[in-house]
């Protein structure tokens, strides 16, 4: 039992870790960044890419402004650089594009009322599933406690006066045809 | 003629398939053998019409027939012909085709090699593959004919989208449906089995066979569209949570946890109300896959043509195959008894954890890939839910499931000790310690995932392996024994450690490519030299060529590690001449921990090309362990048991209670 | 009691989900509302298209003049020629003043286009870079835009005006706001 729980606490402080990480995750490398746009400050070049690569491209199928390579995509992404160079802060930033673009245009959707199932459904289903689950596991107990010993010979399949020989020379026979 | 002969024979298929939709039903509810015996036949016949169908279809992109519509619109004579063929299924029209021919196909299968099923579930198993058949013949014929004609005919094609044009990409959709398809016979048996109202360990038996086909199908379609990415696309991605690929995604996810759950099913039976809703909603997300890559509900890279009436249609399919397998599951599955009784800890516990795990992580990526459209529905605006949200949600939900994949194996079936089992397991400890301290010492500024996902990597590997030691008394035992042991293991055990071992190597390779990958974008003249990784990369220039129907800017590198050669790499940017579009082909140079991935732009206004040199740690990893994963699936499929079947097993029940009443 | 429902659940959330489906059939998920519904226009300035006539137009030309109507168009858009005659006709209803805002064109082409289709702009600005377009969240064009008399933004179309959607909607809210 107290190793169960130790494993558990492991288990759930391992996962917090790794959202909390996971959040500030880099995720799809770039592609179409040139090298005429690149910054020379590697601080805010970096700064530039980990933004873009948030920001969705509002002309292309599913991809981010830092991957695409349309026009407009192109053009945000200078916009992005300008900004730093110019001091915003990376909220100021995202928020200048949002201003004009809307929600739409982040790839990770912001947490807000509107939002509120998306980012807490995953949560709210597995606690869902593990809900189902005691409640599959206490139905049963009281179930094998109400028939208590009637149950058990029932999962153990055994007839209650042993096979005549005979009766095995007859099974052996059958199992060796494979015919019923 | 052939494009008519096509069109006719798809509709005798149409008319074969209600005949099989609906006699053997009748029949096995009411005791007709005559009309039982009719599924057979039906479906070996239908598949032989659908065969005509497609083959026709193939004849006409052969000889560039552009007298018909579907062939105009994908097709060209200066196309390849390995290209010509592909355009086949490369479209809406003919996809769909190439569903009902591989739908008909397992149908005839099980027509064929299924003699020791009961007659009652072998006639309602395949009465139930023909209903399917006759929805999507109907959409076909009624919205989606690819053999339409086209007058006048033009002289020639609109050509196939560049992209396409590729061999990974050629038997990517093949696979694709060879693995939704198969999940239709899952499906099928478990509407039979609600039919019947029984569902027992022989039933789990025959399912299984076609599960695992399916599940190996279906992983090595995803992996090649992953792959394909890899190297086509130009820079290095692999996974991009698009809503086409959560829509393969998902029904792997389910008939992963299928698979896991039947197995409780066949040696504990219980658990079976699960499984059964397990198999529809594994085909069931097959379906809403299609819904969603042809009905125009969301955006995505890989959206065929969209066109709402067909969406209409699709949905009214949705609707009547899934609300109508769901309504008789909320009917039938009640009726289900279980006897089997197990503790939470214990090997069934953890297999349900797997299945708890399995389904919050396919409910999550559902709930992610619609919530566009759910939103925008209920008038609440519009969001976009990209990469960062679906990693956000996935990864934790995984981090768990991956660590308890190493001790659920090493539990007894109905109770068990957690804490013996967790002592064997401290050498896997100690190598995932080893491995991630390892991980932190070489990369020094990666991200904390990255030691993370190697250390989980390394746990499952170890763990397994301790597993599989354990099981073959290695070392406990003289060696002689462990050897016996080893030739006596039966597949499916093999099965299951391949499984795991090959997880955990393409877990290692995710995390190596999705953390440590190293990227350089510069403009280069000839002889200018980019350090990467540690490989030193001199441009040579670019110079001009021609292939088949596309012009090619052929750009070489010499790379060089530690003063040695290493490869000289030759990256292509391609202009197809029909369609203008221009593909990048990435040269890529894999080792063991790693791949070399040179890419060659634009030129720029001084006459430097833009370059891209990637170094992507242990990218061979990731294909490496699929491989091995589907080698355990394969493995377990050719199992003995899967062959022996049911009726034996019967045969002695039924022998023993003779004896036993004689 | 409860373990029935449980069995009902599976089936219950898929209606819902197609009925969300079927709804969602209906809608187009490449349209993007304009965030700037209802909030005033960004503060700009734009030159005339170089060698065309005019002085170009500004924010300020926005503002308490009554309606105006800003169309993004350019020389190389497919759609902008097949809207043209709309815009003609919106600029002949004279119920509100129409800017043309000339997006990443060449000047030459610009006028050249403008030659040969007509002319129905009060004045051109020339967005160069396409900057002031970004201001006022233009992804794809053409769009047109409704601004009041107080330089509020209460209309924004993406995609070429039909003569159907002239008719049922510019022109009622133009009407709306110039009471």
């Amino acid at each position: 039992m107290r190793m169960g729980i130790i494993a558990l606490a492991l288990a759930l402080g391992l996962t917090g870790m790794t959202t909390s990480s996971v959040l500030f995750l880099s995720t799809a490398p770039a592609w179409a960044v040139n090298p005429d746009e690149v910054l020379s400050d590697p601080v805010l070049e970096a700064r530039a890419r980990e933004i873009s690569k948030g920001l969705r491209c509002l002309v292309c199928q599913n991809q981010s402004i830092d991957d695409s390579d349309a026009d407009l995509a192109k053009d945000l992404r200078i916009i992005v650089r300008e900004r730093l160079t110019a001091g915003d802060s990376d909220a100021q930033v995202i928020d200048f594009v949002v201003s004009r673009y809307g929600d739409y245009v982040l790839l990770k959707p912001p947490f807000k009322l509107a939002t509120l199932v998306l980012w807490l459904g995953p949560a709210a289903i597995a606690g869902t599933g593990l809900i189902a689950v005691v409640m599959f596991f206490r139905r049963r107990r009281s179930g094998a406690a109400q028939t208590g010993a009637a149950q058990q010979p029932a999962a153990v399949t055994t007839t209650t006066t042993p096979l005549s020989d005979e009766e095995n020379r007859r099974i052996e026979e059958i199992l060796k045809d494979g015919t019923p | 003629m052939t494009a008519e002969i096509g069109h006719f024979a798809l509709i005798l298929a149409l008319l074969m398939a209600t005949v099989q939709a609906t006699l053997p039903l009748i029949g096995a509810h009411k005791g007709y053998e005559s009309w039982m015996a009719t599924a057979r036949p039906a479906a070996v016949t239908q598949f032989g019409l659908v065969a005509i169908s497609f083959g026709c279809l193939t004849q006409l992109y052969l000889t560039s027939d552009f007298s018909v519509l579907n062939v105009v619109q994908n097709s060209h004579t200066a196309k390849p012909l390995i290209y010509k063929i592909a355009g086949v299924w490369a479209n809406h029209e003919g996809s769909l085709l190439l569903w009902v021919l591989i739908l008909s196909l397992f149908g005839s299968a099980v027509a064929v090699f299924g003699s020791n099923l009961p007659p009652k579930l072998r006639a309602r198993v395949l009465s139930v593959q023909a209903m399917i058949a006759v929805g999507f013949y109907l959409f076909m014929l009624l919205t989606s004919n690819p053999f339409e004609r086209i007058f006048p005919a033009p002289i020639n094609g609109q050509d196939l989208n560049p992209l396409l044009q590729d061999p990974g990409l050629a038997i990517h959709p093949p696979m694709l449906y060879l693995g939704y398809v198969g999940f239709s016979m899952a499906f099928s048996f478990a509407i039979a089995a609600l039919i019947e109202g029984r569902v027992d360990a022989a039933w789990a038996r025959w399912v299984r066979p076609w599960t695992l086909a399916a599940w190996c199908f279906l992983t090595g379609g995803i992996t090649l569209g992953s792959w394909w990415a890899y190297y086509e696309l130009g820079w290095g991605g692999w996974w991009f949570w698009d809503p086409v690929e959560n829509a393969s995604f998902m029904p792997w996810l389910a008939g992963t946890a299928l698979l896991h759950s039947s197995t409780v099913v066949e040696k504990r039976d219980t658990l079976k109300g699960w499984t059964i809703l397990l198999a529809i909603v594994a085909f069931s997300l097959s379906l809403l896959g299609t819904f969603l890559v042809r009905s125009g509900v969301l955006t995505s890279v890989h959206a065929f043509a969209t066109d709402p009436a067909r969406g209409v249609f699709i949905l009214a399919l949705l609707i009547i195959v899934i609300g109508g397998s769901l309504a008789l599951f909320a009917w039938r599955a009640p009726a289900l008894v279980s006897t089997g009784v197990f503790q939470p800890l214990s090997r069934e516990g953890a297999l349900l954890l797997n299945n708890l795990i399995m389904a919050t992580a396919t409910a999550a990526v559902l709930l992610g890939t619609l919530y566009p459209l759910l939103l925008d529905a209920v008038g609440g605006g519009k969001v976009s839910v990209g990469a960062p949200f679906f990693n956000a949600v996935f990864i934790p939900l995984m981090v768990p499931m991956i660590a308890a994949m190493a001790v659920g194996p090493m539990l007894s079936w109905k109770r068990a000790d957690l804490k013996p089992a967790l002592m064997r397991l401290k050498v896997a400890a100690l190598a995932a310690g080893a491995i991630m301290i390892a991980a932190w010492a070489l990369v020094t500024d990666g991200p904390v995932m990255g030691v993370v996902g190697i250390g989980l990597a390394g746990w499952l590997f170890a763990g397994t392996c301790v597993e599989l030691a354990d099981r073959l008394r290695l070392f406990k035992a003289p060696l002689a024994d462990s050897l016996s042991r080893l030739r006596r293991t039966p597949r499916a055990a093999w099965g299951m450690t391949l499984g795991h071992l090959g997880l955990a190597i393409t877990i290692a390779g995710m995390t190596g490519a999705g953390a440590w990958r190293t990227e350089s974008i510069q403009a280069m003249k000839p002889s200018d030299t980019v350090t990467v990784a540690g490989y030193t990369f001199t441009f040579d220039g670019a110079s001009g060529g021609k292939g088949p129907n596309y012009s090619i800017t052929e750009g070489t590198f010499r790379v060089f590690k530690d003063g040695q050669p290493v490869v000289t790499l030759n990256p292509e940017k391609r202009i197809y001449m029909v369609s203008k579009r221009p593909t990048t082909e990435a040269a890529i140079h894999t080792t063991f921990f790693g791949d070399l991935y040179a890419v060659v732009g634009d030129q720029d206004p001084s006459g430097a090309y833009v370059t891209r040199l990637y170094f992507n740690p242990l990218v061979a990893w990731m294909w490496a362990g699929v491989i091995i994963m589907v080698t355990g699936g394969c493995l377990s499929l050719t199992d003995r048991r899967h062959r022996i079947g049911a009726p034996a097993k019967r045969s002695v029940q039924n022998a023993a209670a003779q004896a036993a009443g004689a | 009691m409860l373990n029935r429902l449980i069995y009902i659940l599976p089936l219950g959330v898929f209606l819902v989900m197609a009925v969300y489906f079927a709804i969602g059939l209906t809608k187009d998920p490449k349209i993007l509302p304009s965030a700037l519904l209802h909030k005033p226009i960004p503060e700009f300035t734009l030159p005339p298209i170089e060698g065309g006539p005019g002085n170009g137009f500004s924010s300020a030309d926005l503002r308490g003049k009554g309606v105006s109507v800003v169309n993004v168009f350019a020389s190389w858009c497919v759609p902008c020629r097949v809207e043209h005659p709309q815009i003609t006709r919106l600029a002949a209803l004279k119920v509100a003043t129409v800017y043309g805002l000339s997006y990443k064109d060449k000047p030459k082409n610009a006028l050249k286009w403008l030659r040969e289709l007509g002319d129905p702009y009060a004045a051109h600005g020339a967005d160069l870079k396409g900057r002031v377009a970004i201001d006022f969240g233009v992804y794809g064009i053409p769009e047109t835009f409704i601004i009041d008399n107080d330089g509020i933004i209460r209309y924004k179309y993406v995609g070429p005006i039909t003569s159907a959607r002239l008719e049922k909607e510019i022109l009622p809210i133009i009407k709306k706001f110039s009471q």
